[in-house]
């Protein structure tokens, strides 16, 4: 792999062991990868920010290393809300103690303590920007809604990518390794489907695997990418898809289809999931939500009062920006959450049925929080919160 | 006799060659504190890899296993230096966060490494040294 003369400098230790151990790390995957060089990237959002995840190895690691980042780089979420854990019922403060020790060891190599699923609300990135970001929706939306280049990272690797600020050319940074491999169509088209994207996802991963998938006949908005996006990457490995004419790729490239495999999502296996079972909680959120989304589920509480549990997840950054939205929510007995979400919170575990807007959350809730998972749309999540 | 393969993590390790025909999953699979393989059914259960040259074909499992190998280490269990027949990345980086020597692509099968044999790694040069080297 080539290096430039600066990048040999560091992999010989002259910035320091920790930078030379950052670079062993970028030279070994571009190794492993066949990558020709190294490439800059613009930002890098790392995975391993929960205690439970990475262990008291991982925070040891974290707490040896000396150096700070090169580029703006966010955290992935963690298991509680930073400051305010106290208040969701469930978190123990022995929890919370080595929670804040990761996140200290975080800081000190100066990555903000932003710990989302949604790092483009807070960082702003453009098309064709190469990145080293982790979460898996996150990594979806950079690549196929806003058309930037990035693999999905592991901890160490984002990690590493931040402190050196370059990251291996290979993967989704190559434009060939971006074409699509299989058409997905939705079989009524999206107009009785406009609430149901994350469902569709869900369906559509399932059968795209690893695939790149190209949509066509549907016109989805940002927010209903977003939900596609993420069920595609947690029902399947999707870290990239397109939509005909509506993604940023499919108007910059010419893509051949032709001779692609087919896949048809169809009316009623979407109609399928959206199965009624009672529930003791409700959670919006996964992905954390946007501003528009968050105005939605506000007007959608007005003048209700919760009967059951709402958590709606947010980014802390969206949620501060946003006081009259998240106060509008809060008054209806609903909870807004930074910093974490219903999937990796051991705050979720008490519950035995949960209900989501999110395709992605559908696919993880039973396993992660061992709950069941009832899929609705936003409208009906906040009906089932309020009824 | 010197097999040259790939640099994977630096530096030099020497020990017994423990050989694992199967992958390896260190989270889980091994244990932090002794160094033993405790992964039911797996050819090397109950072996242990501290200060083994170990030679397996990838790695497999959650990427937590790169805090594992560096955990190890950290516990004076970790191997002295790790063969693979390729490389990915949660072994790649737990070898390098530990500090332990490792090379991948040597031109020849796992097969034909003798369990117990004493070998050095030279993990700069990406060289596998059996026997004596003078």
């Amino acid at each position: 792999m080539y290096l430039d003369a600066e990048d040999e400098n560091v992999l010989a230790g002259e910035f320091g062991e920790t930078r030379q151990k950052m670079m062993e790390i970028l030279v070994a995957l571009g190794r492993v990868y066949d990558a020709e060089k190294l490439v800059p990237i613009a930002s890098a959002q790392v995975s391993g920010a929960s205690y439970k995840t990475i262990g008291k190895w991982g925070l040891h690691w974290l707490s040896t290393m000396n150096a700070r980042v090169a580029v703006p780089a966010v955290l992935n979420p963690i298991g509680m809300p930073r400051d305010e854990w106290r208040e969701l019922d469930g978190i123990t403060p022995e929890f919370a103690h080595q929670q804040e020790e990761v996140l200290a060891a975080y800081r000190r190599l100066g990555i903000k303590l932003e710990c989302t699923c949604t790092p483009y609300y807070l960082q702003r990135t453009e098309y064709g920007e190469h990145l080293a970001w982790s979460e898996s929706s996150a990594v979806c939306y950079a690549n196929s809604v806003i058309g930037a280049r990035t693999n999905r990272e592991g901890g160490p690797s984002a990690l590493a990518a931040a402190i050196v600020g370059k990251t291996p050319f290979y993967g989704l940074h190559i434009v060939e390794n971006r074409r699509p491999g299989v058409v997905v169509e939705v079989e009524a088209g999206d107009a009785p489907h406009a609430d149901h994207y994350g469902a569709i996802g869900y369906l559509a991963g399932r059968e795209v695997g690893n695939r790149i998938p190209i949509f066509t006949g549907i016109r989805p908005g940002r927010d209903q990418l977003k939900a596609l996006g993420a069920a595609m990457a947690a029902s399947g490995a999707v870290a990239l898809f397109h939509v005909d004419k509506i993604t940023p790729e499919t108007r910059v490239f010419h893509f051949e289809t032709e001779s692609l495999e087919r896949i048809t999502v169809g009316q009623q296996d979407i109609e399928d999931l959206f199965a009624a079972l009672d529930v003791d909680a409700v959670a919006i959120g996964c992905p954390h939500c946007s501003p528009d989304e968050l105005r939605e589920v506000a007007n959608l509480l007005r003048d209700k009062q919760t009967t059951k549990p709402l958590l709606v997840f947010v980014a802390r950054a969206v949620a501060r920006e946003n006081p009259d939205l998240v106060g509008a929510i809060e008054r209806s007995g609903a909870k807004v959450v930074p910093d974490t979400c219903m999937v990796v919170s051991p705050a979720m575990d008490r519950y035995r049925a949960i209900m989501v807007d999110s395709g992605k959350a559908f696919a993880y809730v039973p396993g992660m929080c061992g709950a069941l998972a009832r899929i609705g749309t936003r409208k009906e999540c906040i009906d089932v919160a309020t009824s | 006799m010197i097999l040259k393969g790939r640099s994977i993590a630096k530096g030099s390790g020497r020990g017994e060659l423990l050989v694992s025909p199967a992958p390896i999953s260190f989270l889980s699979g091994v244990n932090p504190d002794t160094g033993i393989v405790v992964e039911k059914g797996h050819p090397l259960e109950g072996k242990t890899v501290a200060g083994r040259v170990l030679a397996f074909p990838y790695g497999k499992g959650s990427t937590v296993g790169s805090y594992i190998i560096y955990a190890l280490q950290q516990n004076g269990t970790a191997p002295a230096a790790i063969i693979n027949v390729e490389a990915e990345p949660i072994i790649a980086v737990g070898a390098i966060i530990a500090g332990i020597p490792m090379i991948d692509r040597l031109p020849l099968d796992l097969a034909d490494l003798q369990d117990g044999t004493e070998v050095t790694v030279e993990g700069d040069s990406g060289e596998l040294i059996c026997g004596d080297t003078e």
